[in-house]
């Protein structure tokens, strides 16, 4: 069997190649960005923001993210295509302005079941790139307003410190009369957000 | 149709750098504690990805010697990128040899001087007005992928007193999941500053930095024309499962 092409850090230019406005460059006619669902998206239309902080407690302001979401019924749409309504996978970055801050505007996902015939809690999966990150972080954003299903995610509960599974929930805000869950990643350290291998 | 019957080869994480990697210092705060939770059962939100066959991407997507030119109707060598004509090109395949078709490859890089086209890269060495910097492209049937482009410089870098990172062109492939999702960065053969680069060291395997070594490959230039470079993206075995949950 092959070896797998050894990962490297996407280091501090990242957002020329997958980030291209954000690194205040001409984008292409399409790109892949942070608006997954467009307004005429089915389900409850959400934004999701956060800001990644190192294990100084300092802001990361290069990092690069990637989301993959089960629209508003639970089933994923692997077909990427800028015309639908709504796009499972989505892309977002913290740059040096805007707060810092990382933003995706989409839809409140559906539950999906897991192999073991449970639903799991509505979630995104996230993974985070950035200088110093030499493979990618791969986490789960789930909802604070979904209490009685994330007590049940089978996924959750495979967590064994229950101090460190409520580093994966986003909190509600609303802002403007719309809702918007805030979503802050640790790397390291106290409150550190969880890391999954998959 | 969510597809539960696979799963992917799992990921060698003492081949692949660690998290924490001190000589590589933006590593040490950027490095989680924790042990990373290991999901022993991955689920369709693990196991799918996107498809990215309905991006619409421009003629020139793959081709930086063009994708940058100021006006497209310049002929001749009006407004090409200074530097080292090149074809980067190879065939992503799985674990298994399998080739995958149609996935995403992305890819960015300095110019021959080791400038990035970024704010924050302040280099002294100048921007090329003909050079952006960025490609993608989608695999064919077979796995194959091609870029044109220009070699790019090695650049100064604040590590160690004096670190040059090696000439290289980050790269980045979906592959059939977010399982298989990489990113990496093609060297070129020969360099000598791939053995003194402390990103490089982050792994601990030669033979993992063989992996990420871009080949020249005297067949596949064009004569009077341009060089290549060979670079095959090996991503996680897709297996079926058989018997699961009985």
């Amino acid at each position: 069997m092959l070896r797998e092409t050894a990962s490297q850090t996407a280091g501090p230019y990242v957002h020329i190649g997958l980030a291209l406005a954000s690194a205040g460059n001409p984008t292409r006619d399409e790109e892949i960005w942070n608006e997954m669902a467009k307004p005429e998206a089915e389900g409850e239309h959400i934004e999701v923001v956060g800001t990644v902080i190192d294990g100084n407690g300092d802001l990361v302001r290069d990092a690069f993210l990637e989301a993959w979401q089960a629209d508003a019924n639970g089933v994923y749409q692997p077909e990427f295509d800028l015309e639908k309504p709504f796009n499972s996978f989505g892309r977002t970055a913290t740059t040096f302005d805007h707060g810092s801050e990382w933003s995706l505007k989409t839809i409140k996902p559906g539950q999906v079941t897991h192999p073991n015939g449970r639903p799991m809690a509505p979630h995104i999966n996230l993974a985070i790139f950035a200088r110093g990150i030499n493979i990618q972080l791969q986490t789960r954003l789930y909802f604070e307003d979904e209490r009685e299903a994330n007590a049940a995610c089978p996924v959750l509960s495979r967590i064994e410190s229950p101090t460190r599974r409520q580093t994966l929930i986003a909190k509600r805000e609303e802002v403007d009369g719309k809702v918007r869950y805030r979503f802050d990643i640790k790397l390291q350290g106290e409150g550190e957000t969880v890391f999954f291998d998959f | 149709m969510q597809d539960l019957n696979k799963r992917f080869v799992e990921r060698d994480r003492n081949w692949h750098p660690p998290a924490y990697a001190p000589g590589y210092k933006t590593s040490v705060p950027r490095s989680p504690q924790q042990a990373l939770v290991s999901m022993q059962q991955p689920s369709v939100s693990e196991l799918s990805g996107p498809d990215f066959r309905h991006l619409r991407m421009g003629p020139h997507d793959n081709d930086l010697l063009l994708n940058f030119r100021e006006d497209p109707s310049l002929s001749g060598a009006a407004g090409l990128p200074v530097g080292e004509r090149i074809i980067m090109f190879g065939r992503v395949v799985d674990q298994f040899g399998k080739p995958v078709p149609h996935t995403l490859v992305e890819m960015w890089q300095a110019n021959a001087g080791g400038r990035y086209r970024h704010k924050n890269d302040r280099y002294l060495a100048p921007l090329d007005p003909g050079f952006g910097g960025v490609g993608r492209t989608l695999t064919d049937e077979q796995g194959w992928y091609r870029f044109r482009t220009i070699k790019p410089g090695p650049y100064p870098w604040p590590n160690d007193p004096n670190s040059w990172r090696p000439s290289h062109i980050h790269v980045s492939v979906m592959g059939p999941s977010i399982s298989t999702r990489l990113i990496t960065q093609m060297y070129f053969e020969g360099d000598p500053l791939i053995p003194l680069c402390p990103i490089v060291h982050t792994l601990k395997d030669p033979d993992a930095v063989e992996t990420m070594i871009g080949h020249l490959d005297m067949a596949r230039s064009k004569p009077m024309d341009c060089l290549a470079y060979r670079f095959d993206l090996v991503v996680r075995g897709e297996l079926q499962t058989y018997f699961e949950n009985q």
